[in-house]
């Protein structure tokens, strides 16, 4: 930018003496002259051994072009050789300066005449290696925004693998741009050892689709970055002016680091000149915008971009073909090709309409050639996950309309969804069991069976994994029941093992999808895994013990009668089994224990823990893990009793269990925290505080973290009425030793940790506060930001105590020294610091705040103006606070100041923060006065942002709230006087708000805002119309039985043309509006105004009619009655016989 | 204020068709018949329901209470007649 600048500035400056073409001429010439050729160049950098900066490999790595790279490191290292000049020659005068510029310039207009159209690769510049193949490889002409070169790959001998075929469109006016995907653009001059890297990148269906993205993200900014032509620079500078040849004693320098640092050129916009620079069009030809590479024959232009990855699939549709000469077959498989292309690739209304057409001409298409088109894309490795989702979206709607059709795909379609129901994204397993759920019920029950029958016993535990899964899909669509019976026969199996296991782990993934729904067939699944349990094969006991753990995950807390059968051999199965297969066994109990009635649980938790503690001192990490979930779940039940549990479990618990290395694997760490925590809850804490406070000091900080957060969990839950006072102070002793200790970079656990106890222990903190604080002020002077920011929140979680212990004094130091922080610069550090700020100033009270408020708030007023969303939200916190309580501390001028301030933090993406600001405007105008914030805020709606408006009209209502409505609403109704539109609308909606906030008050203001409701609701704009509506609706909803009725009568008359609209966000204002109607006036004056065009001629009419008495007759149906009518069927065909049967003997009835 | 406006429309929409559901609303294409019979059986239904128009009519009628209300129930059959025939459309 800087660069540029400059250059024109020079320009102007010798605009007027040398305007002259000859000369400019001459210049050329002259620069042809001296512009050594090109080759010698090259090698000259290749002796120099002057290499690209950065390293040329990690580029091509990325499949950037090499030559790109040369153009880089020439313009930047002219770019330096003019600095050479500036920094070698201080005396050197602007002019001469001017001359190297130009000369620039001038090298490169010749260079325009060379075949080589970049001025750029022409300068005189030691080039780097790189330079001297892309240099040598063009002899020939380029387009000049064609950034993927049509690579001879002659030039390259050493990339045989750039020889990706080229494929030209019909006609040959493409011929130019070279197709055949981003292979093409690939750096090809590649050393040996990224050869492999390179050939792979050129088959872009090979690649990852973040690989993709990437390379078409880097070559849409290496378009913008582009060097400048020649073309472009005359279109941008005025004529008159002449390029002039660099000076004879000009060299260029080249050392690699200025290069680095050099910026490169970004594009400017050249305003100013007479013929105004155009935006170039994106790649002509191309259909991709940056530059895909792909073309379409010309009747093909309707179709959207084809990304180079899917040419394999859509290739066919790049050629022009004859539609008369296509057979049916290939005229619908074409069809069906541009159908998907669009649903992929295409714009939303081009998705829509090809859905549609998919959907409705799903059945003259054929299963066939549908799924023979979409199982291929769906199961391309380049597939988007939006594409994926498009294109489960159109299975999904096609089988709903092939249904049975479907039958012969089933496996076909099976093969390719089974995967994505083991996709680590969650919506691609969603997706697979929204299309497998679809399938069976298209497909019925016997089909889904038959074709996933083979694969139950497939050698492939990764076929089974995907076919239980499947399974238990179909099992959640066509209901449980109807699969029972195929999973008794597959579980009793004596062909193979495999197909027990798949049956077993059906059962258990069946019980994961649908959770509780299992229990009416709890026995019948229980019934159907239990021979498992013994069966020969170790795995299928594995499977069988882990779907019995999934069943009572399942249907806990119920269903324990249904396990019986199977609680006498998982026990009998953890005395005689080891290893893994005891782990699972071990997890069965765990959750069956559970849903045991007490006794039960008693004993059989005594009969299980002797193995438990055995296995105490595995070494083994996963049984680690399942221990101590069955410790926890065992102990969290009703019958175990606290002793028990502090006798038997807890010395080896903690002897095993609480030592260093736990600490290191974070589902290790989690699970011991758990398992302590509910341990605790049993036996009280101060057994297990007791056991664990003196490692507070382990020299291990991993494990001091451990027992940090444990100890804060335990004490959260449990509080700490039960620990003594030697306790205690050990307690608070390690936990202030190990946050000071702490080094490591999550600093949330010692917070909370340390904020845990000191807030549990309230009073009994006060011997402990000065310590706590004085850490606390050492740390806040930190020299790194992450302990100050922590210091600081431990200030907001301490604030509380200190005003419990009467810590006065202590807690004014403490805001005086945050006073003094506040010019951090850290935003993340300064949120924090404000956060402590708003502690102190709630527990201390405006009044005895220090420093006094009236010096804290000008502080405050530049720091709104912070743009950091932490910051925003914490400093509007603490100026609402003050608004709120403490307004009268401050002079009015410095609150009109916030309000200023104020008015940009209505721009936050955050809504908390946006909220906050609206409320603090309702304090300051309360403190203040309303006029002058009004005035700020009337003014505000003239802005162009919606969200600044629609939040100063939010504001403006609050405001009206807060110093009642009449000191704003004379000053809010003339402003609807400006012409402005967005003005008008705010006023409306303000008052939609106001009205919606002071719900009953509103009936004081009726007669004063309907001759402006008028007005709006005749206004020609439909936003007014809506928008004035919405304030009729809140208005209407806030004065039910006030008799304000003849108000909304004459509101209504204005409100019932409008259902005729049809844009929905007016048509249910409108409707919004009628519901407050009806509320205010009762539904009996509706139905009759209702009662006109139920039955219309016009269906228009009708329609909007019938919608409006639905909503009456669902709201107030019984209210209707006595407003019916006594008969309309009179001139209705063959009524007139009928007319006595209708009349209502009883309502004629008087006494 | 916790609902965006799409939400807002989304339930709107739903709210139409959840109506559809139910007896006594109606649609564009609904009989003069039907919906006659309805608010007719709607007013019967009324009167059962609310017990100071059953005395009130059983008074006019001389009927104990019990038997008015068994004869406006008789009535919600086919308030309006047998239905007209329609012309095929």
């Amino acid at each position: 930018m800087v660069r540029e600048g400059l250059r024109k500035r020079n320009r102007w400056d010798d605009a007027g003496a040398e305007g002259d073409p000859v000369v400019k001429e001459v210049g050329k010439a002259k620069a042809k002259e001296e512009q050594p050729p090109e080759s010698l160049l090259s090698e000259q950098s290749e002796q120099t051994g002057v290499r690209p900066p950065g390293g040329g490999s990690n580029r091509s790595d990325r499949g950037s072009p090499g030559k790109k790279k040369s153009r880089w490191t020439r313009s930047e290292a002219a770019e330096t050789g003019k600095k050479s000049e500036w920094e070698s020659d201080e005396e050197e005068d602007a002019t001469e300066v001017r001359v190297f510029d130009d000369g620039r310039k001038a090298a490169s207009k010749e260079a325009a005449e060379r075949p080589r159209a970049n001025r750029w690769d022409e300068t005189p510049v030691v080039g780097s290696r790189w330079d001297s193949g892309a240099s040598a490889a063009t002899p020939k002409q380029r387009s000049r925004w064609d950034e993927t070169p049509q690579v001879s790959s002659g030039a390259f001998p050493a990339a045989s693998g750039a020889e990706t075929p080229v494929v030209y469109g019909g006609n040959g006016s493409v011929m130019e741009t070279p197709v055949g995907g981003s292979g093409m653009e690939t750096p090809v001059h590649v050393p040996g050892g990224q050869a492999e890297q390179a050939r792979r990148t050129l088959d872009p269906s090979l690649m990852t689709p973040e690989h993709l993205s990437s390379l078409r993200w880097e070559k849409d900014i290496e378009a913008r970055n582009r060097p400048w032509t020649d073309e472009e620079l005359d279109a941008i500078i005025p004529d008159g002016y002449k390029i002039v040849p660099p000076p004879a004693s000009y060299v260029p320098i080249s050392t690699p680091w200025r290069k680095l640092t050099a910026t490169p050129t970004p594009m400017s916009d050249g305003g100013g000149g007479e013929q105004m620079y155009q935006m170039p069009s994106s790649g002509e030809g191309s259909v991709g915008g940056a530059g895909t590479g792909l073309t379409l024959p010309a009747g093909m232009k309707d179709l959207p971009e084809l990304k180079p990855e899917d040419y394999q699939f859509f290739a066919p549709l790049l050629k022009d073909v004859d539609a008369e000469n296509l057979t049916m077959e290939e005229a619908k498989d074409r069809k069906i090709a541009k159908l998907l292309l669009k649903v992929k690739n295409g714009t939303p209304q081009q998705r829509k309409v090809s859905l549609r057409w998919l959907t409705d001409k799903a059945r003259d298409f054929g299963a066939g050639p549908l799924f023979n088109q979409i199982l291929p894309l769906l199961m391309s490795p380049t597939l988007e996950d939006q594409e994926r989702h498009l294109l489960v979206k159109v299975i999904d709607r096609i089988l709903y309309k092939l249904d049975e059709l479907v039958r012969p795909y089933v496996h076909k379609i099976l093969v390719v969804i089974e995967p994505l129901l083991i996709d680590e994204d969650y919506y691609a397993r969603v997706e697979g069991r929204e299309i497998i759920s679809n399938l069976s019920k298209a497909a019925g029950l016997a089909t889904m069976i038959a074709a996933m029958r083979p694969d139950i016993d497939n050698v492939d535990e990764y076929v089974r994994n995907t076919t239980a899964r499947a399974f238990s899909v179909v099992a959640s669509a066509l209901g449980i029941p109807a699969l029972v019976p195929f999973l008794k026969a597959v579980c009793q199996s004596k062909k193979s093992w495999q197909a027990r296991h798949t049956g077993i782990k059906i059962v258990q993934q069946i019980s994961i999808l649908v959770g509780c729904a299992v229990l009416p067939h709890l026995k019948a699944l229980v019934n159907i895994v239990r021979p498992g349990l013994q069966d020969e094969n170790q795995k299928v006991r594995t499977v069988c013990a882990l779907a019995l753990a999934a069943l009572a995950e399942a249907s806990a807390p119920f269903g324990i009668e249904s396990f019986d059968p199977v609680l006498k051999p998982l026990w009998k199965g953890v005395r005689s089994h080891r290893g893994k297969i005891l782990a699972a066994f071990l997890k069965a109990i765990g959750y069956i224990i559970p849903l045991m009635d007490p006794m039960h649980a008693n004993y059989y938790t005594r009969e299980v823990m002797v193995i438990l503690i055995r296995e105490f001192a595995t070494p083994d990490e996963e049984m680690k893990k399942i221990v101590l979930k069955v410790v926890k779940q065992c102990v969290s039940t009703d019958g175990v009793e606290g002793s028990y549990i502090r006798e038997e479990i807890l010395p080896p618990f903690f002897k095993h269990f609480w030592v260093r290395r736990m600490a290191l694997d974070r589902r290790n760490y989690r699970q011991l925290v758990d398992t302590t925590v509910e341990v605790s809850s049993k036996v009280g804490c101060v057994d297990v505080i007791e056991k664990i406070v003196d490692d507070l000091k382990d020299e291990s900080e991993a494990y001091r973290r451990m027992v940090t957060e444990a100890i804060g969990l335990i004490i959260e839950k449990m509080g700490i009425s039960e620990l003594d006072t030697s306790l205690e102070e050990r307690l608070v002793d390690g936990m202030l030793f190990a946050f000071q200790e702490q080094l490591s970079d999550d600093t949330q656990v010692m917070l909370t940790g340390v904020g845990t106890v000191v807030t549990a222990l309230g009073e009994r903190a006060k011997p402990y506060l000065p310590q706590i604080c004085g850490t606390i002020k050492w740390r806040l002077n930190n020299k790194s930001a992450k302990v100050r920011q922590q210091a600081a929140d431990l200030i907001s979680h301490v604030a509380p105590v200190l005003r419990i212990c009467e810590e006065d004094k202590l807690m004014s130091h403490l805001g005086t020294v945050l006073y003094e922080y506040l010019g951090e610069e850290y935003p993340e550090v300064l949120g924090s610091i404000l956060g402590a700020m708003k502690a102190v100033v709630n527990v201390i009270g405006m009044d005895n705040m220090t420093p006094p408020i009236k010096d804290l708030l000008p502080r405050l007023t530049p720091i709104l103006r912070n743009r950091h969303e932490k910051v925003q939200e914490n400093s509007i916190d603490l100026v609402g606070r003050i608004a709120d309580r403490g307004a009268e501390y401050v002079p009015a001028r410095e609150w009109m100041r916030i309000c200023f301030e104020l008015l940009e933090m209505l721009k936050a993406t955050k809504k908390g923060i946006r909220r906050a600001t609206v409320n603090t405007f309702g304090y300051i105008a309360k403190a203040i006065g309303p006029s002058d914030v009004l005035a700020t805020l009337l003014n505000n709606l003239k802005v162009q942002e919606r969200q600044n408006r629609v939040c100063t009209t939010v504001a403006i209502a609050i405001v009206a709230e807060s110093c009642a409505p009449f000191t704003v609403i004379p000053a809010v109704m003339n402003e609807y006087k400006v012409p402005d539109m967005n003005v008008q609308n705010g006023v409306l909606k303000s008052l939609s708000f106001m009205f919606e906030y002071i719900g009953e008050m509103g009936k004081d203001y009726i007669y004063s805002v309907v001759p402006l409701l008028e007005d709006a609701l005749m206004d020609r704009d439909l936003v007014h119309r809506q928008t004035a509506a919405s304030a009729v609706g809140h208005l209407a909803l806030g004065v039910p039985g006030m008799g304000c009725e003849d108000a909304f009568i004459h509101l209504l008359n204005f409100v019932w043309p409008n259902i005729f609209e049809n844009s929905p966000h007016v048509i249910n204002a409108m409707f919004n509006a009628i519901d407050g109607i009806r509320v205010a006036v009762g539904p009996g004056i509706l139905l009759q105004y209702t009662l006109q065009g139920l039955f219309h001629p016009a269906r228009k009419v009708r329609e909007k009619y019938w919608r409006v008495y639905n909503n009456l007759y669902t709201s107030g149906q019984d209210a209707l009655v006595a407003y019916y009518p006594r008969s309309l069927l009179q001139g209705s065909p063959g009524s007139s016989e009928k007319e006595s049967l209708l009349s209502c003997p009883e309502l004629n009835m008087m006494i | 204020m916790a609902t965006t406006a799409s939400d807002r429309l989304l339930v709107s929409s739903q709210l139409e068709h959840l109506q559809a559901k139910y007896v006594g609303t109606g649609h564009p294409d609904l009989h003069r018949y039907d919906w006659l019979s309805n608010i007719q059986r709607d007013t019967y239904a009324s009167m059962v329901g609310h017990h100071n128009m059953m005395t009130y009519v059983s008074l006019c009628e001389n009927e104990s209470i019990g038997r008015t209300r068994y004869k406006l129930l008789e009535k919600m059959f086919l308030p309006c007649g047998n239905p007209p025939e329609r012309e095929e459309d």
